[in-house]
């Protein structure tokens, strides 16, 4: 028996996780800052061409997005593999677009409509016909500030 | 009067509420900042809307076709997508006043930087694809043309302010565009070599 207990404390101390939640909540807002919620299921595959000259679009809210391109696998059965257009969270055709733009600028407040933009997420392998038939619509509509999403792509 | 001492909140769970909650973010949201070309298209044509007389020049209009085997046919005559800007440049810039190259007209300008007067390109660039033609080759057509007048952009501004376009202020920026405005027209959809 010593004088001194040895103190028989081998093991180290736990951690303290006390500041894991703040730790924790730092990531979460990083997150919710970052990103923005998902607007709806794909049910196409789109991959956009990439471009050089490409401009961030600004506004999000005020944008609504027309997605083209070819059917992901579970559709194939039903629409073949032509390109197709989704709106919100639907197959459409050209002639859905004027419902469409009409409801979206009903969403909105009334002097923003000038500064709505429409933006065209369409799979590079998309042929421009079906293009061409969303843009004439969208020139119909009045519709025309357009933005052809693309990839930052390198020079050349 | 005694002061009961309120007992610590256990905070151990706090961090499984907050891993809940990023998880919740981390699913439900996406990370892609949307970016692309930003263009206006021309309004529909009224009805009886008469066609106007005022022809532009041949020499003013810079012809680009894309046909649905995504080749292009540049002014006539076959090119590939690598030597469009270039060419797009030469067209808009005119440098040697050729002929068969856009007019200019004199325009005044802010006499600050420019002198009283500066001689812009009359000239259009005029799109023409087929329905047949693929969206990827569409796009990197118009992000060669694009290119050809952001560069003369920033070579002017470069000369003018030492400065890029893009660092400009906007009252500059605006002279900029003044001398180079940005003319790429859509046409109205047509047949280009054939083919539904």
């Amino acid at each position: 028996m010593s004088k001194f207990k040895k103190s028989n404390n081998k093991e180290t101390p736990p951690i303290s996780t006390s500041s894991l939640p703040d730790i924790i909540f730092m990531l979460l807002f990083f997150f919710m800052v970052t990103t923005t919620m998902r607007q709806q299921d794909l049910k196409i595959k789109v991959h956009v061409p990439a471009a050089v000259q490409i401009q961030k679009l600004e506004k999000k809210s005020l944008v609504s997005y027309i997605y083209v391109g070819s059917p992901i696998k579970n559709f194939q059965k039903i629409f073949g593999t032509e390109s197709r257009i989704q709106l919100n969270d639907a197959f459409a055709t050209p002639g859905d677009i004027r419902d469409y733009i009409t409801s979206e600028r009903e969403a909105r407040d009334e002097n923003e409509v000038p500064f709505m933009t429409t933006s065209l997420k369409v799979d590079e392998y998309t042929k421009m016909g079906i293009v061409t038939d969303i843009k004439q619509k969208l020139r119909e509509c009045n519709a025309l500030k357009i933005n052809y999403s693309t990839r930052k792509g390198s020079s050349e | 009067m005694s002061k009961r001492k309120t007992p610590e909140i256990n905070a151990s769970s706090m961090a499984d509420i907050a891993f809940l909650l990023l998880i919740f973010f981390l699913v439900t949201t996406t990370m892609d900042t949307d970016s692309g070309i930003s263009r206006k298209l021309p309004p529909m044509p009224e009805k009886n809307q008469q066609k106007s007389n005022d022809k532009i020049k041949e020499r003013n209009v810079f012809v680009v076709l894309i046909n649905k085997n995504n080749q292009l046919l540049v002014e006539g005559e076959p090119m590939d997508v690598s030597r469009l800007k270039e060419k797009a440049k030469e067209f808009i810039e005119n440098p040697a006043n050729n002929p068969k190259l856009p007019e200019k007209k004199i325009t005044e300008v802010d006499s600050r930087y420019f002198g009283n007067k500066y001689p812009v390109s009359k000239g259009v660039i005029s799109l023409q694809n087929d329905r047949g033609t693929s969206y990827g080759t569409y796009i990197q057509v118009q992000d060669e043309l694009l290119s050809a007048y952001i560069e003369l952009r920033d070579e002017l501004s470069m000369r003018i302010f030492s400065q890029k376009y893009d660092d400009l202020i906007t009252s500059k920026k605006d002279l900029v565009k003044k001398i180079y405005p940005q003319r790429i027209s859509e046409a109205e959809p047509k047949n280009v070599g054939g083919g539904k």
